[in-house]
């Protein structure tokens, strides 16, 4: 491979890790925190796609050709994420994921405190997988006499709807959903992948999942908004 | 100029470590004949048999990649297709900027640290060098794509491969970053933590030795960094360069498989395993090396895996930074085939060995 290819690819590849932090859509693939990652690796890119151009257009006056000494040919793949990154730009992972996989409750068990929920705050805004852990690794007991507020999309399973988010301990690659089931009046005809707002209060209620065979929580719905998709899908 | 010189000393353009197995006669045959023909083609205007250069390759796929896009993004419409992309892309994305810290750390070992440096830091006795770089590891914090090129810049730098090796695998194993994150995904159960070090870092320091006394030097293929008249700054930013196309490369790969691993295999055929105490550890072990989860993270996902022992977890944590597909092609990259073909194994085996040891000791 050419240098003035190299630097194109260093160009691109840079580029559109610096793209997904500007728009934002790097949330479908990684943690907020990677922010503070891809920026300055995209910077450190594009300034070695800048010195690479750089020396190929001195060394072309120089009338050396600026070809390359063999270099990787391996780097050619590195077309495929720049494809990824630009074009394709897949969504963040949902429901197709999440009918796939288990519940990821698991990881809470070994959890020992659940801090007191605020008292001046209705409904308590908490993550799907909090709440999970609290209800059937405590019992529910910091969540009694809470109304809660859950954000996710919908699933179904089976017939039965559920509330679900893919959670994300490094990056997408390693998505796994947490489920919890709804008691009580539930609107009919939930639409499948729709983000929705609940409101509502524990209940001891619970299910298995199907596919791992573990616990999935219950909250007894008061009301179900729809929102609109959030910036970070992932919890 | 530079030129990427094996460690042969052949002036070999052609044979770059990801092509180590072609054969001494072939990229002796080939090689001189392309250098030959760079000066003709530069001195004749009209060089009609050139082929298709690679940046006008790039241009024209540039081109149909524009062109294409709705296209693409059709093809990609489909669900497990966007899972898959989806995921490729987050393993991308989540690897490069360890990428670039570990190439800009190397290229800097490589450009400005003096050449005795190392000589006189690093302790003479190989023995002596293999347990000190392995505490050494617990100071970079980076996860393993970051420590495999800075490895290869020790060893052209001179640092006993047995003593670079023991670095290359503590150092994604025990540093800071990881052992606070296995802490929190194993909370009011520090034993796993101290497990976790205990067994990554037993496990370098044998491989250590073990490349100390049966390692051979021939089955190394490192590109060398010659720099002529450039110096040090140009130096530096010609082996950044070199080196992320290069591991960068090998990267996607791994990626592309353990994107792969993770979308098509069901997660139902875990579960019979699982009950399993030895089948267990086995199988975690293997499913550390497929799905190539980076070091940082592991312990979440480890923890997550509710239905295996706790020794089968280690297993995981444990293998995981030492070997994995992403991994191993990136160590074939950068040491040559030959290297990672006899490499891996033995890295996957020990950290095996020493996770069951230390599970059996302590969990």
């Amino acid at each position: 491979m050419r240098r003035d290819a190299q630097a194109v690819i260093l160009l691109l590849v840079g580029g559109g890790m610096l793209r997904l932090a500007w728009t934002g859509d790097y949330l479908n693939y990684v943690k907020p925190y990677a922010f503070w990652l891809i920026v300055p690796a995209g910077v450190i890119l594009l300034a070695v796609a800048a010195i690479t151009g750089w020396n190929v257009f001195r060394a072309k006056r120089e009338a050396d050709d600026g070809h390359g000494h063999g270099e990787p040919k391996v780097a050619w793949l590195l077309l495929a994420p720049v494809v990824g990154m630009l074009l394709v730009a897949p969504d963040a992972l949902g429901s197709y994921e999440a009918e796939r996989t288990g519940t990821v409750i698991g990881a809470e068990e070994n959890r020992s405190n659940y801090p007191d929920l605020p008292d001046d705050v209705d409904p308590v805004p908490i993550t799907l997988l909090d709440y999970a852990a609290r209800a059937i690794f405590d019992e529910g007991e910091t969540l009694e006499g809470h109304r809660i507020q859950l954000r996710g999309f919908i699933l179904y399973e089976g017939d039965e709807p559920q509330l679900a988010r893919m959670v994300v301990s490094c990056c997408a690659a390693d998505a796994r959903p947490v489920k919890i089931g709804f008691d009580g009046d539930v609107p009919a005809n939930l639409e499948q992948d729709r983000w929705v707002e609940v409101v509502g209060v524990y209940t001891p209620r619970q299910g298995r999942d199907e596919i791992n065979g573990e616990l999935v929580p219950y909250i007894e719905v008061e009301s179900m908004t729809n929102i609109p998709t959030p910036d970070n899908e992932y919890q | 100029m530079y030129w990427w010189v094996t460690s042969g000393g052949r002036c070999s353009p052609a044979a770059m470590p990801h092509n180590g197995s072609v054969s001494a006669e072939l990229a002796e045959t080939e090689n001189p004949a392309e250098r030959s023909a760079t000066p003709a083609r530069a001195s004749k205007p009209s060089h009609r048999r050139r082929g298709l250069t690679s940046i006008e390759a790039l241009a024209l796929l540039l081109i149909f990649g524009l062109t294409a896009r709705p296209g693409l993004t059709e093809i990609f419409a489909a669900p497990a297709a966007q899972a898959w992309s989806a995921r490729f892309v987050a393993v991308c994305v989540q690897a490069f900027p360890f990428l670039v810290l570990g190439v800009v750390l190397s290229a800097a070992i490589s450009a400005f640290v003096p050449a005795g440096f190392f000589h006189k830091v690093v302790p003479k006795r190989t023995a002596l060098a293999v347990p000190v770089a392995g505490v050494a590891g617990a100071v970079l914090p980076a996860c393993e794509c970051a420590s495999v090129p800075v490895a290869g810049a020790l060893v052209r730098r001179g640092v006993a491969p047995a003593a670079a090796f023991t670095f290359m695998l503590a150092s994604p194993a025990i540093n800071p970053i990881v052992v606070v994150s296995t802490f929190v995904a194993f909370p009011g159960n520090p034993e796993m933590v101290f497990a976790r070090v205990a067994a990554s870092l037993g496990a370098a320091i044998a491989i250590g030795w073990l490349w100390a006394r049966l390692g051979k030097t021939e089955w190394l293929n490192l590109p060398k960094h010659h720099h002529h008249d450039d110096g040090k700054w140009a130096a530096f930013w010609s082996a950044i360069r070199h080196d992320f196309l290069h591991a960068g490369g090998y990267l996607v790969i791994g990626a592309a498989i353990a994107a792969s691993l993770n979308t098509l295999v069901p997660e139902t055929w875990l579960q019979p395993i699982a009950d399993n105490p030895v089948l267990g550890v086995l199988a975690l072990a293997v499913l550390a090396v497929l799905v190539s989860i980076c070091s940082e993270s592991d312990a979440f996902v480890a923890a997550s895996l509710t239905q295996f022992s706790p020794t089968a977890k280690l297993a995981f944590m444990v293998v995981g930074p030492f070997i994995d597909v992403k991994l191993a092609a990136m160590q074939a990259g950068t040491f040559g085939r030959r290297f990672a073909l006899r490499f891996a194994p033995t890295a996957f085996v020990a950290a095996v060995l020493a996770a069951v040891l230390m599970g059996a000791l302590l969990l």
